[in-house]
This record gives C-alpha cells, structure tokens and sequence, in this order.
C-alpha cells in the first residue's frame, strides 16, 4: 500500500512538474468547448425565406414585411402552394418556410387565435434551428405591439416543423462528444506515454528490478490520470452548463457513473497501447490513430452515426466514443435514467475487460 | 554468492550472441568485476543476473534464488543500477531517494547508516531535481537508490562510465567499504585500470570469459617480454613498430606504445631500427603488464 501511495505520488509529481502537459490537460477542455461553442457555431446569416400566404390580410403582410426587412433573412419570393414549398425545399434552395393559417386575421379576430407554420430545412441542423428562433422572435415581437396597439388579448401560435432532420440529432451533440474526445486523448495518451516513457528512459529497469509488483505500477499509474480526468469532466460540464446553456436534464449522478466507467475503460486502452509499443513518439500516433481520429470521425460526435454508410456504422461499434457519447446524450439531454442506458453500460464495461485481459497478458515481467 | 553455469543468451532470434556460455562464481563480501569492451556482453549477463532477462539456457543462483524461477526473491535481494542513468530526472535527489526506498519497503531514516558515506556528498543538493547534477553525483545518487534497501548483493553495469577521475576514485573507495560491510560486489568495467581494484576480474570478449582470476594472477600469468617505447610522431611510430618482426603486438597505451616482443631483441637493436626510420630521441624501457596488456595479448591468441 505504502509503495502503491508512494508511486502515485511520483506520477503526480511528473504531471506538476511538466508544464506542458499541464496546460494540454487543464487547456484542452476549455479550448475545445469554446470553440466548438463559439468559433464553429457560427451565427447564421442570409437565412432563404419564402412565404406562403392562402388569404393575404393586414397581419400576415405585416409578418411578412417584417421578416423581409430583417437582415438575417434574404426574401426569396412567394409561394403558391404548399407542392411548390417543398419542392423547393429538398432542392436546398430555402432554409425556412412560413406558412400562414387560412384566414388568419378573420381567426385572430374571432378567436383570439391563429397559427403560423414555420418549416425548417434542418438537414442542417444548427442553421434550421437558428433561423427558426430568429423567425419566431420577430413573431413575438410583432404580436406583442399589435396587443398593445389593440388592447385585445390574441395570440399567433407559432408551429415548428423541422423537416428531414426532425429530432435534430446532432444538436447538443458536441458536448457529449468533446467529453468522448479529451477523456480519450487525456486518458490513452498521456497514461500510455507515462509508461512508456519510463520504458525508453530506462527507468522501468529499475522497477522491473525492485519488488514493486506490475499489477500496482500499472494501477497506479492510472490513478492520477483518473483524477485528472474527472477534473476535466466536470469542467466540460461546468463550461457547458453555464457558458452554452447545454441542460443536464437527467440524473447528474448517473452521468457521474457513466463518465467513470468511460474513463476507465479509456485509461484501459491507454495500457494496452503502452504494453504493444517502446517508444514515446509510436505510443501518441498509436494513440491518435486508433484512439482520436475514430473518435472524432466515427463516434457520432460530428457525423451522426445514422447518417453513415452500413459498414462503418458497423465499425464504429467499436469506438468506445460512440456508446459513451451515445449514454451521455440520453441522460444529459434527453434526461433517460439507467434502464434507457443499460446496453451502452453492458458495452462500455465488456470493452474495458477486454482492454484489461489484453493488457494483464502482454505486460511483461522482464525487459523482453 | 553466484552461481553461473553455462549461460547463453542471444537476440534477433539467434543471429546475434550476446553470451556464449559463461560459468563463474562470486563469493560473499567479494568485489567481482567483468572488465572488457562495449558490445562483449556485460550489459546482457547483468540483466540476466539482475531477473531482467531470460537466459537462453544455463543457471544462475543468486544466494540460492534462481534468476528464472524465484525472480521476486532475486529482485528483493539485489541491488541493479544499469548502465545508463536510469532514475527520474524530474524528481528531486530526495524524492528520487524516498520513492526507491518506498519501493523496498523501507525509509531513508532505517537504512540511512548504509549510504550516508555517499548520501552525505550529494545532500547539500537534495533539492535539486535530478537531472541537473553533474555526472559523478548522478552515480551517486544512482548508487545510494540502489543500496537504500540493503541489497545482499550489488550489481553496478558500467558505474563509472561517463564519470570524471576523482569521482571514479570516490566511487571505488565506497565500493570498498560497502564490501567491507558484508555486501557482494559484481561490477562491470570497460576502464582496465579499475581492475586493480576488484578481488577478482574476469575479462569477457565476444560473450566469453577469456580468463577469470584475482588481477595479481591475470598479471603473473602474462608470459611475454613488454617493453614500453615513447618518443615523437607516435602514431606513424606505432606503424613502424607493427612492420618489425620481433615486434609481436604494438598499442598505443596512454601517451606510449606498449610492445610484445620476441625473446633475444635488445632494445639497442629497436633503437637503432627507429634511428634509420627517422624517428628521433626514442625511449624504451621494459615495464610491468597491467590488466590491459593482457587483455590485448589475449585477444590476439
């Protein structure tokens, strides 16, 4: 136990000591979050509108003017039915559609009521939605001066309908991803360089020489990259949270538990990498190649997985990225408990035994 | 004590020997030392001793714990420091020093009276990571990390490689005195003048031990006549020296060459071979062999 603490308070001092290392450890959340956040979640412009208006009347031309004079929006021409809207619409050439109820004005009079139908294009998710928000806000601020203006409580009710992506699976998505990513590179590289850099500077002969057994180098190895990584987990969802306005509408504990059991069998991965290569510069490309680039390619974090053809939809099955970022989505985002989770779980936990029995097999108790 | 029977060992699946069937022995409280060159197979037979490789075939007994089958055993009783500097060079002297001693399962404080000799050279910069102290202090450190447990027995590849004269001297005077506390000593060397300081020497080429005896007895056992020859232009000198036919080895040792010669040459006679080769104010003088001189002489049988 005491050789246990001893060793796990050197690779802390390894870590401390390399100030490198620890700007990529404690930089690299915070970067990857705002400029997935910020930079590549660019603010949307010349959203394509058209307008689809059965009974013209002083309310839809008032919507209509307005929409057309925002600058978010360039006005690309009336439409005469709703065949011609979507035709139009899977042809690319319209990022949003407003359709307006028949008789609108003559319903909001009598009833107080009246519908409006705002069609996204959402096979870009992020523009779809955008342009959705942006329309419905000049609604409302068009509803809200006519009540003014009348002193008759009406109200516009604003339908969405985002077409050909109606989930909008890939929105939120790169939370959970770049949670899947920096666990990844923090945990399978920097565990895998840690030993091996000790095979390559020598050091591991010494250790090899010593009673210390290889089951508590390697376990305490892993610790301190354990930690570090939770640090990191917790900044992502901090940043997330507070900065980008992603929900944790699960179980927080949950989401704890699952980041873990992730972490884990990343840092499983990271072992194994370190027991097949003896060099420093082969254990990061090792670890980038099979590690990040399926991560960021394969694991839905940027290409829905759905979206991919069958055969590497097959092969990311094997990125451990893609059930973790897969569970994360459901408890973050869509606020499932375990019983939604459990095969992600069952996957995530079967990958880190694997990892583990591969790694137990190959270490070595000698230099060859 | 060591026990070294029939070790081979070899790489690249048996295109390269490393050893070629070593048998030797070390008593307790001895001062062994395998002098020879890079390349002849120290660092593979140490490694091996030390429960870090796996011999081809043979068996060595550490204290009665065999390399191959009681490996933990031999890894509680050794004490390794290989060749190259092989501690953590981020950490400071004392960390260094406090993990290893962690790793044994002891303190600084309970083995401290073993290495204070040495520990006390290097503690006015016990806070200075490792990686900046000179080379004679990084032995010593290295050393201290590697007696801290009180090893039975101490195996040192090359210590003294890289390291200045006065701390070479050092390290040999602490070596004697750790001896003196009871500990087996097996030293690897490719400076032939530290011979001298061993009880017995084994001199290896090529993965074989060419002889094996106390550095007195290599040194009586040389039967040939040496004569020592300095003058000018030494290295065109030791050409000529080479062309002569009484001359059976010439090298160059230090600031002189080192000949083997045939009985009955006189040195008036290499003298004056010298004279007519136009080398000027040449002096010979028959001398004692050293350890190197053997070491060459049986390398070209």
């Amino acid at each position: 136990m005491k050789q246990f603490i001893a060793f796990i308070k050197k690779e802390f001092r390894h870590i401390m000591r390399d100030n490198r290392t620890l700007l990529i450890i404690l930089g690299m959340p915070v970067v990857e979050i705002l400029l997935f956040g910020f930079a590549i979640n660019m603010e949307v412009q010349d959203i394509r509108v058209a307008f689809y208006d059965p009974t013209p009347d002083a309310f839809t031309t008032g919507i209509t003017e307005r929409v057309k004079q925002n600058s978010y929006f360039t006005y690309r021409g009336d439409m005469h039915s709703m065949d011609d809207m979507e035709e139009s619409m899977r042809k690319g050439e319209l990022d949003l559609a407003v359709v307006f109820q028949q008789n609108f004005q003559e319903n909001l009079v009598h009833s107080g009521e009246a519908a409006i139908q705002l069609l996204s294009n959402s096979s870009d998710p992020n523009r779809g939605s955008i342009a959705v928000t942006y329309a419905t806000a000049i609604i409302a601020g068009f509803q809200q001066e006519q009540t003014e203006l009348m002193q008759i409580p009406f109200q516009i009710q604003a339908e969405n309908r985002m077409i050909y992506n109606p989930l909008m699976k890939s929105s939120y998505m790169f939370v959970p991803g770049i949670m899947g990513l920096v666990l990844m590179i923090i945990c399978t590289i920097m565990t895998s360089v840690s030993i091996v850099r000790e095979k390559e500077r020598g050091t591991m002969e010494v250790l090899l020489a010593s009673p210390l057994k290889q089951g508590t180098m390697i376990f305490a190895k892993t610790i301190p990259y354990m930690v570090i990584s939770f640090i990191d987990f917790v900044i992502i969802l901090l940043l997330s949270y507070f900065i980008l306005g992603v929900p944790v509408n699960g179980s927080l504990l949950l989401l704890f538990l699952v980041a873990i059991l992730y972490i884990t069998l990343t840092l499983s991965y990271g072992l194994t990498v370190s027991t097949l290569v003896d060099k420093q510069v082969n254990a990061v490309i090792f670890s980038a190649i099979t590690a990040m680039i399926p991560v960021l390619m394969l694991s839905g974090m940027i290409f829905p997985v759905d979206n991919m053809p069958q055969a590497l939809q097959a092969f990311s099955a094997i990125v451990p990225a893609r059930w973790f970022i897969e569970a994360v989505r459901k408890v973050m985002i869509q606020g499932l408990g375990i019983t939604m989770i459990w095969k992600e779980v069952l996957i995530m936990f079967g990958m880190t035994l694997f990892l583990l029995g591969v790694t137990i097999a190959k270490t070595k108790k000698r230099l060859e | 004590m060591i026990e070294v029977k029939d070790l081979y060992k070899s790489y690249a699946k048996g295109k390269v020997n490393a050893l070629n069937g070593i048998t030797f022995s070390v008593e307790d409280g001895e001062v062994f030392g395998v002098i020879g060159p890079d390349g002849a197979g120290k660092s593979s037979l140490f490694r091996i001793l030390a429960s870090l490789l796996l011999p081809d075939s043979g068996v060595a007994v550490m204290n009665g714990h065999d390399v191959v089958k009681d490996y933990r055993k031999v890894r509680q009783i050794i004490g390794y420091m290989p060749g190259r500097f092989s501690l953590y060079q981020d950490l400071s002297v004392e960390e260094n020093l406090t993990f290893f001693a962690t790793l044994f399962n002891t303190s600084i404080e309970e083995n401290y009276h073993l290495i204070k000799d040495i520990y006390q050279q290097i503690e006015p910069f016990k806070k200075r990571r490792a990686g900046a102290l000179s080379g004679g202090m990084k032995q010593k450190l290295a050393l201290s990390c590697a007696l801290i447990h009180k090893p039975e027995i101490l195996i040192l590849d090359e210590p003294t490689t890289g390291v200045d004269p006065v701390s070479r001297k050092e390290f040999w005077d602490m070596l004697g005195r750790l001896k003196e506390q009871g500990i087996t000593i097996l030293v690897s060397t490719a400076y032939m003048d530290e011979a001298s300081r061993c009880d017995r020497i084994a001199l290896i080429r090529e993965g074989e031990f060419i002889a094996s005896d106390t550095p007195q007895g290599i040194i009586d056992s040389y039967s040939g006549i040496l004569w020592s020859v300095e003058g000018d232009r030494m290295s065109a000198m030791l050409t000529a020296l080479r062309d002569h036919s009484a001359v059976k080895t010439s090298f160059a040792f230090g600031d002189k060459i080192h000949i083997a010669v045939a009985d009955g040459l006189q040195a008036g006679e290499l003298k004056q071979y010298l004279a007519k080769k136009e080398f000027s104010d040449v002096r010979i003088a028959p001398i004692k062999p050293t350890v190197e001189d053997c070491f060459m002489a049986l390398t070209n049988e």
